[in-house]
């Protein structure tokens, strides 16, 4: 805890209790007390950290993938994350998501919410989106279809089985092609797309999906320096209203979104700075260069 | 830059219609044909004539609607969902084996030990009817059994299976040796299924007799309007956002996991759906042929409803129908004209269809009418 994050939660508790009608309710000279009511399934930001990964170890057949990993995000935030092949970022990303449990650890999505406990469908439902390294978009879907299975709505099968968009979803998909400039291939087949449209269009799909969290893991790559730009707009639009994680080779593509840039390294955190500072890092120069 | 969003001009794709004007138009045919052509001309149209329907084709034609069932059942799970089961022939002699019970009790005192008990159990020296007849000589137990059995079976084998996250190859090597259990299970007499014999010898089904050309002709109707009302469920499945989940799951199941669905909740529904069907093809199948036996449960059996779903076309619906047509009805040609010829046919036709024609036969029509154009 730094001082400033003291500083912020007595600040919002100040808040909290200046909130609560305060009536003649005391007794022996002291105040009562009124604690909030931690509604399951709702993320708590409250202590201004949306994500919060402490101590994380995972291990493969004796290779520590992860290695004590803590950090945290802020709601709004937007971090990029690099580091040399085999960091662990992808891993990372798996055990937020639930596809992989660490062997120790937390991983908490706001403060109350503890993602170890929930599996992926749950996790994704709660509001953390995730891209995948590799474009994965449902191939024999066109696109417009692939948009409405990933638009929020009630999953579970017998809403699925009577589903009707209705016209405000309608009008959000429209408004969503325009955005990730797929307008003129609605009912193109996702597996007929180009690469970088198709990165596209799972970033479209995260967006439907209206998550709090977005994990984008190698969302430039394959794209031409065009839609690059695009992309990068598309991010900073996002920033404040999401919080975002970027995975990402490509130095000019962070220099152009990121505040803060996280390194991991052999499954844990080496720096953390703005670009400029961690570039600086002598450390970060060793992995990068000195092997 | 952005496009301006204010104003979306995206025209977005109409929900498809249940069936296209075609469709609609096709449907009636069919469903002319089978309840009133096809009665007509075995019933009203004299023996000597050449438009008489013969009552072996009668049967024979009733027998394939009864396979195009389960062949539309595998294509809802395989076709669709990619879930390959070589174990749908146990759903279907379930469902056999269900209308069997109720069709033995049926024969009444009639059999040749005259006793009430079905004569396979006089003959073993049984006493009383096992627990598991206990409600054989109700029809309407019967019906809900014909659908509750497959249907429960598949729900607990599916739940374990899919909640193990059990896949492709794997599940469809169980679900093989699961059909392979059940019948050496039924094999044996002390299951009180009437041993490898089965039960054969029905008189009559609600009290009227069976072998009369008009409770033939009431069956295979039956049969037809089963398949086409089944073949409406399987179009409203999948052009619901159900059947795009599904369609999904077979080809990212990871990623339609990270948009929040539940795979395991949809694989079961269309397994069980699936199973269902098939139970009911059996039930409509073992008065129309006569006989049920476990040799119905043979893994063979399980692998030729899935060479009807490739041979028709998967994930098409209207082509594991045809696939079962064309497929049973070269079966029924070939064992009587060449018998010895007809598992190399057999064979030769899955690798034909599996190199060739990827899209079975309505894949190869369609893509000849794009070709056309």
């Amino acid at each position: 805890m730094t001082p400033d994050l003291l500083e912020e939660g007595a600040r919002r508790r100040a808040q909290l209790a200046s909130a609560v009608v305060s009536g003649k309710t005391e007794s022996g000279g002291r105040q009562a007390g009124f604690s909030r009511i931690a509604t399951p399934g709702e993320v708590d930001i409250t202590h201004g950290r949306i994500l919060y990964l402490e101590d994380v170890s995972v291990s493969f057949d004796g290779f520590k993938a992860i290695n004590k990993l803590s950090l945290d995000i802020a709601p709004g935030e937007l971090r990029c994350i690099i580091g040399p092949n085999g960091a662990g970022k992808t891993t990372m990303m798996d055990i937020i998501t639930g596809k992989t449990r660490p062997d120790e650890g937390t991983v908490f999505f706001g403060s109350t919410i503890d993602l170890l406990r929930y599996n992926e469908p749950q996790i994704a439902q709660m509001g953390i989106g995730r891209k995948f390294q590799k474009p994965t978009v449902f191939e024999q879907l066109t696109v417009f279809e692939n948009l409405e299975l990933a638009l929020k709505t009630d999953k579970r099968v017998r809403p699925s089985m009577l589903f009707r968009l209705d016209s405000a979803q309608g009008d959000q998909l429209a408004e969503l092609l325009h955005t990730i400039h797929l307008a003129d291939a609605v009912t193109r087949m996702a597996g007929n797309l180009s690469h970088g449209q198709k990165q596209w269009l799972e970033i479209g799909m995260l967006l439907v999906q209206e998550p709090l969290l977005l994990l984008l893991d190698e969302p430039v790559a394959g794209m031409t320096d065009e839609e690059t730009e695009r992309t990068a707009e598309l991010f900073l639009s996002l920033k404040g209203k999401h919080s975002l994680m970027v995975v990402e080779h490509d130095m000019s593509f962070i220099r152009t979104i990121s505040e803060i840039v996280t390194v991991l390294c052999d499954g844990s955190v080496l720096a953390q700075g703005t670009l400029d500072q961690v570039q600086a890092d002598g450390r970060v120069i060793e992995v990068y260069l000195g092997r | 830059m952005m496009a301006d969003v204010s104003t979306p001009l995206v025209q977005l794709p109409q929900r498809s219609p249940l069936l296209t004007r075609m469709g609609w138009s096709t449907f009636v045919v069919a469903a002319l044909l089978v309840c009133v052509l096809a009665p007509a001309l075995n019933l009203l149209v004299p023996a000597d004539s050449a438009l008489h329907l013969s009552d072996y084709a009668v049967a024979l034609l009733g027998k394939i609607m009864c396979y195009a069932i389960l062949a539309l059942a595998m294509d809802l799970i395989w076709g669709y969902t990619g879930i390959l089961s070589l174990g749908h022939g146990l759903f279907f002699a379930l469902g056999g084996y269900v209308m069997g019970m109720y069709l033995m009790r049926q024969i009444g005192r009639d059999g040749n030990y005259k006793s009430d008990l079905p004569d396979f159990m006089v003959f073993l020296d049984w006493k009383e009817l096992p627990w598991q007849w206990a409600l054989s000589d109700n029809f309407t137990a019967t019906v809900l059994l014909v659908v509750l059995v497959p249907g429960l079976v598949a729900f607990v084998f599916g739940y374990f299976a899919f909640r193990s996250r059990i896949k492709g190859v794997y599940f469809s090597i169980i679900t093989q040796a699961m059909t392979f259990a059940a019948m050496l299970l039924f094999f044996r007499n002390e299951t009180g299924f009437g041993g490898n014999n089965g039960f054969t010898d029905f008189k009559r089904i609600l009290g009227i007799a069976i072998a009369t050309p008009q409770m033939r002709m009431f069956l295979f109707v039956l049969t037809g309007c089963t398949l086409l009302a089944f073949f409406l469920l399987g179009r409203w499945l999948v052009r619901a956002k159900f059947g795009r989940v599904l369609q999904a799951i077979r080809d990212s199941e990871s990623r339609v996991m990270f948009c929040g669905y539940s795979p395991l909740g949809y694989k079961l529904a269309i397994w069980t759906i699936s199973a269902m069907m098939c139970g009911i093809a059996g039930a409509l199948y073992v008065p129309q042929v006569g006989i049920i036996n476990p040799s119905e449960m043979s893994p063979a059996n399980s692998i030729e409803i899935a060479i009807w779903a490739a041979v028709g076309g998967r994930a098409t619906l209207i082509g594991p129908i045809i696939g079962a047509f064309v497929v049973s009805g070269a079966k029924s040609w070939l064992t009587v004209a060449y018998p010895e010829f007809w598992l190399y046919f057999l064979g030769a036709l899955f690798i034909a269809v599996t190199l060739f024609l990827p899209g079975g036969i309505v894949g190869l029509s369609r893509s000849w009418k794009r070709g056309g154009k």
